[in-house]
């Protein structure tokens, strides 16, 4: 009784997180154009978004604005990382504190400011803009996600290398960025997902010229209900399925 | 060891720089704009100021916060009171399908939330598929009218911020010692009073790390009480976003984020109180 009561209540709570997305990916597939009703399968949502260059444009920048910020948060949250790890240094309690305190930070806190930011030393928003903020809201996640990796490390390897003549750089590079890696590769992926998802803070410091495909969804959403817009989202959602696989597998060779 | 101090300099200086010239030296000037007078909409005048601060207390801004945190607080309850035994359930469960349980909420946890707020859109709107079910089941004989209503702002809510809700409450219960709670059954306590007694205590950090995550982003998430509100919600983050974007009265904003950096920081330090007080670790 109570097992049925736990099994009913728990399958509840998964059909009210999948069913909104698992109807929406049907319809994404539905010739419809309006109705709610079923009128035979259809792959010419997918076709329109194709031939919709100013789309495709759009979908372009923000591939390539979270390859660039994805990469340049990794290469600096790690090695924000391996400082917490390795060394003692004055102000570290507050540089950690930081990295944590802006993980937490409203998104439309860090856009403003950002935004203010960029008015008072004359920068055009637009790519380069975009970049740096994205590159600062993905520091944190990459350099947490790191961290939390190497707790479990034996700090004797790292001494062994030492006492066998390496260099600091040589037992970063060798002994602990191996062991790292696959929480650097979770960290890039889960910053190229903010990156690809964010719409509070790029709203702010993005420009009319150069256009990202979170914001171009936030537009046609405000609209309404549109199959384009269903089979745009069935893609980003797989998008996200994908990485987030791929994340698991690289999780589940840590055990 | 010269080499050793270069390295660990560049590192050092590197996340230093960047956290100074993108995140304090910002910040401050949000501090310094909200203490600015705007006379006209667009233009900022470095006098000295503390009005921005004081239109706060106007009643159209006071009904603001009222609602912004009238929906936070709710919010927060529901996914406390859906998420709380569901993640104790899957912290239990142990069987096969145990990751693929989990990975099912980490899913949602990593997919654009304004997306799952479109997806949103398609259940509840007017000829939408609720509505849909609940009159071919004869329940309803008119569709129901959820769109640009407060439900639908809360609804919206609860289905994005859910799973931040469940996974670090679910992080730990899953680390609960069941000792704890053998002993406490043994000592003659019954299921109600292990729980008060003995696993809420215990897991109070989560349910802290988890109303952190969902309280402050309901605060922020503009587009979502615009796109299921309409223009009749008015949250924080829209407020925010109007004085930015519409009547372009940069101080008044700057001085509402500033609040709301404020209100960060209180959330935090009760976070850190209570991980302090049970020695739980930070998640």
């Amino acid at each position: 009784m109570m097992r049925t009561l736990k099994i009913g209540y728990s399958s509840l709570v998964y059909a009210f997180l999948y069913v909104p997305i698992f109807v929406l990916i049907v319809y994404s597939f539905n010739a419809s154009k309006f109705g709610t009703t079923w009128q035979g399968f259809t792959l010419k949502w997918y076709q329109n978004l194709l031939e919709n260059t100013s789309l495709m444009t759009a979908a372009g920048n923000s591939v390539l604005v979270a390859t660039l910020s994805a990469t340049c948060a990794t290469i600096i949250g790690s090695l924000a990382a391996v400082a917490f790890y390795r060394y003692t240094f004055k102000g570290k309690k507050v540089i950690m504190s930081l990295v944590y305190i802006l993980m937490m930070a409203p998104d439309i806190v860090m856009g403003i400011s950002l935004l203010i930011l960029f008015v008072t030393i004359h920068m055009e928003p637009g790519f380069i803009t975009l970049l740096l903020s994205h590159i600062t809201f993905n520091i944190p996640f990459v350099a947490v996600t790191v961290m939390s990796r190497m707790k479990g490390f034996d700090k004797n390897l790292f001494d062994a290398a030492g006492d066998l003549g390496a260099t600091e750089f040589q037992t970063v590079r060798h002994v602990l960025f191996p062991m790292m890696l696959p929480a650097v590769v979770a960290g890039w992926l889960l910053a190229f997902t903010l990156s690809m998802d964010d719409v509070i803070i790029s709203f702010f410091v993005t420009g009319p010229d150069f256009e990202i495909l979170p914001l171009r969804i936030y537009s046609m959403v405000r609209l309404g209900v549109k199959p384009e817009v269903n089979a745009l989202c069935t893609i980003m959602f797989t998008l996200s399925l994908v990485i987030v696989m791929i994340s698991q597998i690289l999780n589940r060779e840590k055990k | 060891m010269t080499e050793k101090n270069r390295f660990k300099t560049f590192s050092i200086t590197l996340i230093s720089v960047w956290l100074i010239l993108l995140v304090l030296v910002p910040t401050l000037m949000v501090l310094a704009v909200s203490l600015m007078t705007s006379n006209t909409p667009g233009e900022i005048s470095p006098v000295f100021t503390l009005n921005n601060y004081k239109a706060i207390r106007d009643p159209l801004f006071l009904q603001v916060l009222a609602d912004s945190f009238e929906m936070a607080f709710v919010t927060t309850a529901l996914c406390l009171l859906i998420g709380y035994p569901f993640a104790y359930n899957l912290s239990k469960y142990r069987g096969k399908f145990k990751s693929l349980l989990l990975v099912l909420i980490i899913i949602p946890f990593w997919t654009s939330s304004l997306i799952r707020t479109y997806a949103i859109i398609i259940i509840i709107k007017t000829n939408g598929v609720l509505n849909g079910a609940l009159m071919a089941l004869g329940i309803i004989d008119e569709p129901l009218r959820l769109m640009y209503t407060e439900t639908a702002v809360l609804v919206g809510m609860v289905y994005s911020l859910l799973p931040f809700m469940i996974l670090p409450l679910y992080a730990v219960l899953e680390k609960l010692d069941g000792k704890l709670i053998e002993a406490a059954k043994d000592l003659g306590a019954g299921r109600m009073r292990t729980f008060w007694h003995v696993v809420l205590p215990l897991s109070m950090p989560g349910v802290i790390a988890g109303s952190m995550l969902v309280f402050l982003p309901t605060l922020c998430l503009f587009y979502i009480s615009d796109v299921l509100g309409g223009a009749k919600s008015l949250l924080i983050g829209n407020f925010i976003r109007n004085q930015f974007l519409l009547t372009r009265n940069w101080p008044m904003g700057a001085a509402a984020s500033m609040i709301l950096t404020v209100i960060m920081f209180v959330i935090i330090y009760i976070y850190y109180r209570s991980t302090k007080k049970t020695g739980g670790e930070a998640i």
